[in-house]
């Protein structure tokens, strides 16, 4: 008996073995589309920030990387790179580069960069494995494993070339998760500082840190309310607090923050709780009941007096600061109007905007059907692991509902439950089926056969228990009262097999359209790499390579220390692909300078000017989608910034913008838009283009059609017009007399009549 | 560093300019000077003469000329303009008003004389560069106080006037020995516009107003607002002088006996060619001239230029500045040349001290702020081109290793913290070991 078990253990782990590498398989491939629809190319907008930052890193090396001044952006600022990056991705890369260099494989940064987000993914797969497979078993393990290697939410930041933190932020994510359930189920040291070294990981990887340092006091606290008190839950959360805070404190862009900000303080005070239920089990395992009786009143009530006045103290001190000690990005997850009403640079990124409905049925698609199952599973029976992944899934949800970005977190969370649900469901299913057969062989003694027919399943469940319950010496009655039960709830679960083999049936093919969703999704949705754009014609498809060719431009036909302006979006790209210094970029750290940026793009020319030229611009551009009708263009997010600018200066109002409250770019525009400099160098000569001036993404004709740069010269527009290069143009050499020119003597010199009226007409068009 | 690189560009771009300001052969100048009449030529000589003289190639053409052009394949034939035809309604050949404005705008130099009768193409050219003639085509400056006393001239606009610019750089170091003769028309100038200089100004008693007409109503221009000649010099250090009167460079002009009505004091001979060459000079930048050549700074006890500097460095600048004299580049002594630590504003001016040997430099620490710093020398002064130099140099943060390791005042906290080890040690032995 004991030998077949160990040879059926075996096949299954050869078995599980080879689904889990399938399914590397598969989470790397299926992210590969991008690669080939389009090119090896680093995505968007981020991915090329992390790009040069590794590139830095693998040329001058950590110390230099830690240490190092940007002086190419938020001219004439500067940023401290080193100080203010999560370094992890950019160290991940930057490592893998290095091993692959010394094995004598010459791989160049950016392949790298590029490959790091699949790699990374099929480690998430492991990763949530291990965490399923530690809460509910191989079976729901191996299927989580399978959702998250293709779940949509999670393929859209990391297909191949979406080179972003996100990327290995998830796996760490997920490993600290693993970590923390394993450590609760052992009640091992060991992993204890394995997942205080996860923690590490994550922190250096993502801001998201914060939620594993929120969400795991609060299962902590779940457990003491609800009365699962242990010395694993100490070993689980005390060394983590201790550990992971010290080692975070050591990343530079947190530093301080591990102890000095309101994300933190919650694990803080469930540490201080966590203590407190500590010392007061200790002194009841110590002294008498009716001692402990009385040292407990008295406790309570002087830590009460002690409690509050702290309480008021922290309160008070909190409330001194003017963000109330939170962080604007975290301020907007506690109360989701917050950001749209006070910071218009957070509520202008669309990924920190509320997600729409169908944004969650085409991010986690049937998951979200199969999560409530696979919560009704983790309450069948609640243990503290799975009681974890309730909590887990119910602050993700409600988290994701506040940001697009956070279905992300939701993900995971997701792909784990759906695993447990469609696990347990085919678990009953298949069994239903199996011990029907079973049943109709012996079906005279039943109560004798019961326990028989159950013995091998039995087993397995010892064999699966069995690591856990090394640690649970303490609690051995109460496991194998839970086996009995098990035993008791297997019997009252079977169905009919009619039903069973449907059933059976129909999950398959509720997994085919999930599959089918997801690979649909990682070719046509989420690989684009937004910096060449493709539009599918009758003759075939077209490829807007717009971006790069202005970058290229730039690169090639401007002086290496000329300074670029755009707005913000584009800074990132700016400094990477055309290496140019540029005044603002992504990492949004200083509003003042994002708002004279905004400031000057909604000023009117001459007051644009002489912005751009107290910073030293020589060339401005803008992104201008009116040709072709790319709809995210900066007249798009004009808007954005006018309240951006108008929020430091105050000069500029938003409704001198609007006629009506309607944002408007035709005839009924309001003076103060048509004169912006942003109208204008996106609209200079678009008459010229197709003869009426009628813009494709706003679908109307523009207002002013013809006009005249007087400090703008253009310099460049690509092909489809998306990226226009203005120069500014230096200050007049001669200063005009008042006396006006006389018409007398320009119409008779044919030729001083014809200068300037000389058309520049655009060679690249 | 622009502007640097602008001069070093222009003085490379073209064979003929690069002469321009050469030791080797300083003054082997083309310029063309375009004449109504030939006659001026020779009623003009001794400034033609003063100009050859100084090693000028003077190339004279009828304004009218079809063959006129002032460049060739892109390259400039002239290194200057002269434009001694005020009734020339239109130029020959390629020569218009833009071609003559590029000419400018390139950083040539003009002289441009008007009189009596000026054509409107003379008057846009003025008018571009700031300078707005009187629009009455008839109108003459007249002066019944200070006149110069003459047979022919009973109308009162053979003025004289002595009225001229304090400046030592435009007018030489020579004090002006007698008034200058001036017969012609008023200009004015914007007194906004600070690239145009009054160099020759109309006593507080003249007008401008036809002579010949009875005036009914008060002249436009009068009193000392009249300016007779003006200078203008470009952004570019162009230079250009305006003249209202074309008689002021004339043989005659120069020759003529000065006396003034009312002075008991007859000159022998009127200031004009004194006026006039020294005008030239300055306008053919034989004096006024500067460049900056050579900027360096270093940190203080080094002589590598760094790519950086570390906040709270100390620092040296230097910057040599030489003046040209028409023939060589002179060590430039002055005491008032700053220098500007910058970023978005100033956060150190200094006044660099020099050798008398045309070698400013100064020491300053840096700022305890990061960013992208510049060293900028913005020096403007009356008569002289502009200096504007800036050299950009980012200034980074410490490194994590330049902080102090130990800081007294946290020694408390050291303390704490490796007593509360050692305590801790003791009772883990005492806490599993004490029975």
């Amino acid at each position: 008996m004991a030998a077949t078990a160990t040879t059926k253990d075996a096949t299954g782990t050869v078995l599980s073995a080879i689904i889990l590498i399938l399914v590397a398989v598969l989470a790397f491939s299926i992210r590969l589309f991008s690669v080939i629809k389009y090119e090896s190319v680093i995505h968007e907008f981020d991915p090329y920030f992390n790009y040069r930052v590794t590139q830095y890193l693998s040329k001058n090396g950590v110390y230099d990387f830690w240490n190092w001044f940007d002086d190419r952006t938020w001219y004439p600022l500067g940023r401290v790179i080193g100080g203010t990056v999560y370094p992890g991705l950019t160290l991940t890369a930057g490592t893998m580069w290095w091993i692959f260099n010394s094995l004598n494989i010459p791989l160049s940064v950016e392949t790298v960069c590029v490959f790091t987000a699949p790699i990374f993914s099929a480690n998430a797969a492991w990763a949530t494995y291990l965490l399923t497979k530690e809460v509910k078993g191989i079976g729901a393990g191996l299927t989580a494993a399978a959702l998250i290697a293709m779940v949509p939410s999670y393929i859209s930041r990391s297909v191949a070339g979406s080179y972003d933190n996100e990327a290995v932020a998830i796996f760490a994510l997920v490993f600290t998760f693993y970590l923390y359930i394993k450590t609760l189920n052992t009640g091992s040291l060991f992993y204890a500082t394995l997942n205080a070294l996860a923690y590490f990981y994550m922190v250096c990887s993502w801001g998201g840190y914060t939620f594993i340092i929120n969400l795991i006091p609060m299962h902590v606290l779940l457990c003491i309310i609800t009365g699962r008190y242990s010395s694993r839950l100490y070993i689980a959360y005390a060394p983590l607090v201790v550990l992971g805070t010290l080692l975070a404190a050591l990343v530079p862009v947190v530093g301080f923050n591990a102890v000095m900000t309101s994300e933190h303080f919650g694990s803080f005070l469930v540490f201080i709780i966590l203590n407190v239920v500590a010392l007061g089990h200790y002194i009841k395992r110590t002294v008498s009941a009716k001692m402990f009786k009385v040292a407990i009143t008295l406790v309570i009530s002087f830590g009460m007096v002690v409690s509050v006045a702290l309480a008021a103290i922290l309160v008070a001190s909190v409330a001194a600061s003017p963000t109330k000690g939170w962080s604007g990005r975290s301020l907007s997850l506690l109360d989701p109007t917050y950001a749209s009403k006070y910071i218009p640079i957070i509520a202008s990124v669309s990924e920190h905007q509320p997600p729409t409905w169908p944004s969650y049925f085409m991010d986690i698609n049937v998951l979200a059907f199969l999560v409530p199952a696979g919560i009704i599973a983790c309450f069948l029976p609640l243990s503290d692991a799975s009681s974890f992944l309730v909590l887990y899934i119910v602050t993700s949800v409600y988290f994701s509902g506040v940001m697009v970005r956070l279905m992300l977190v939701l993900a995971p969370a997701a792909c784990i439950l759906s695993g447990i649900a469609l696990s347990e469901a085919f678990a009953v299913l298949t069994r239903s089926i199996k011990f029907k057969q079973d049943k109709s062989e012996v079906l005279m003694d039943e109560s004798n056969n019961g326990s028989k027919t159950s013995q091998p399943e039995k087993d397995k469940e010892i064999v699966r228990e069995r690591p856990s319950k090394k640690s649970r010496r303490m609690e051995k009655e109460n496991v194998e009262k839970v086996l009995e039960k098990k035993e008791v709830k297997q019997w009252s679960l079977l169905l009919p097999v009619e039903a069973s083999a449907v059933g059976i049936l129909l999950l398959i093919v509720l997994g085919s359209f999930y599959v089918v969703h997801c690979v649909w999704a990682a070719a046509e949705a989420y690989s684009a790499p937004s910096i060449v754009l493709s539009s599918h014609t009758p003759e075939g498809v077209h490829v807007f390579d717009d971006f790069r060719e202005a970058y290229a431009w730039l690169s090639h036909n401007t002086d290496i220390d000329d300074k670029v302006a755009s707005w913000w979006d584009y800074g990132y790209q700016t400094t990477a692909m055309a290496n140019r210094t540029v005044i603002v970029d992504n990492n949004t750290w200083n509003n003042t300078h994002i708002a004279t940026v905004g400031t000057a793009m909604s000023s009117p020319e001459r007051q644009a000017w002489e912005i751009f030229q107290s910073l030293d611009v020589k060339y401005v551009f803008v992104v201008f989608g009116g040709l072709v009708g790319y709809p995210s263009d900066d007249i798009n997010k004009f808007l954005w910034m006018v309240r951006i600018g108008g929020g430091v200066f105050p000069h500029i109002k938003e409704p001198d913008y609007l006629r009506d409250g309607q944002y408007r770019i035709d005839s009924q525009a309001t003076p103060t838009m048509l004169n912006s400099l942003m109208y204008k160098l996106s609209y200079y000569r678009f008459t010229e283009a197709d003869g009426k001036g009628f813009d494709r993404v706003r679908r109307t004709e523009i207002g002013k059609k013809y006009f005249k740069l007087t400090h703008f010269e253009e310099v460049f527009t690509t092909h489809h017009w998306m990226v226009r290069i203005y120069k500014l143009k230096p200050p007049k050499n001669r200063l005009r007399g008042k006396n006006k020119k006389r018409s007398k003597s320009s119409s008779k010199g044919g030729k001083s009549s014809s200068w300037k009226k000389q058309e520049k007409r655009n060679p690249w068009h | 560093m622009a502007v640097l690189r602008l001069i070093a560009a222009l003085l490379m771009l073209s064979p003929i300019l690069s002469l321009a300001f050469s030791p080797e052969n300083p003054t082997n100048q083309r310029i063309l000077v375009l004449l109504d009449d030939l006659a001026i030529k020779s009623s003009h000589s001794i400034f033609f003469k003063s100009l050859t003289d100084r090693g000028y190639n003077l190339d004279f053409k009828l304004a009218d000329d079809p063959k006129l052009s002032l460049q060739r394949y892109g390259q400039y034939l002239y290194d200057g303009l002269i434009i001694f035809a005020p009734s020339a309604e239109r130029l020959g050949g390629a020569l218009d008003l833009p071609a003559v404005l590029d000419f400018v705008d390139s950083g040539h130099d003009l002289i441009l004389a008007a009189d009596t009768t000026t054509s409107d193409l003379i008057r846009d050219i003025a008018a571009e560069c700031g300078v707005d003639f009187d629009e009455d085509p008839e109108a003459l400056v007249i002066d019944h106080t200070s006149y110069a006393i003459s047979k022919t001239d009973t109308g009162h606009t053979l003025i004289v006037s002595d009225n001229v610019i304090d400046s030592k750089v435009i007018l030489g170091e020579k004090k002006l020995e007698a008034p200058v003769l001036f017969q012609g028309i008023a200009h004015s100038l914007n007194p906004a516009n600070s690239l145009v200089l009054k160099v020759l100004s109309a006593s507080p008693s003249a007008y401008s107003a036809n002579p010949k007409a009875e005036i009914s109503n008060p002249p436009a221009l009068i009193g000392s607002s009249i300016s007779l000649v003006s200078v203008v010099q470009g952004r570019n250090n162009a230079r250009i002088v305006i003249s209202g009167s074309l008689d002021l460079f004339s043989n005659k002009f120069m020759k003529s006996a000065v006396k003034t009505f009312g002075s008991s004091v007859e000159h022998g001979k009127s200031g004009n060619e004194q006026f006039v060459s020294e005008l030239s000079k300055w306008v053919f930048h034989e004096r006024g001239h500067l460049k900056a050549v050579n900027v360096q700074h270093h940190k203080i006890g080094e002589t590598v230029e760094p790519a950086t500097y570390r906040i709270t460095d100390y620092l040296e600048y230097s910057v040599e500045i030489f003046e040209w004299t028409g023939k060589d580049w002179k060590p430039y002594v002055a005491d008032d040349v700053q220098v500007q630590f910058y970023m978005m504003s100033p956060y150190v001016l200094k006044t660099l001290s020099h050798n008398n040997k045309g070698l400013y430099s100064t020491s300053f620490q840096v700022p305890d702020v990061y960013g992208v710093f510049q060293f900028k020398i913005e020096y403007r002064r009356l008569g002289y081109t502009s200096l504007s130099l800036s050299k950009q140099i980012p200034v980074r943060p410490f490194r994590h290793n330049e902080y102090e390791r130990f800081i007294i005042s946290a020694y408390p906290y050291y303390g704490g913290a490796f007593s509360m080890m050692a305590g801790f040690f003791i009772f883990g032995l005492v806490f599993l070991y004490h029975k």
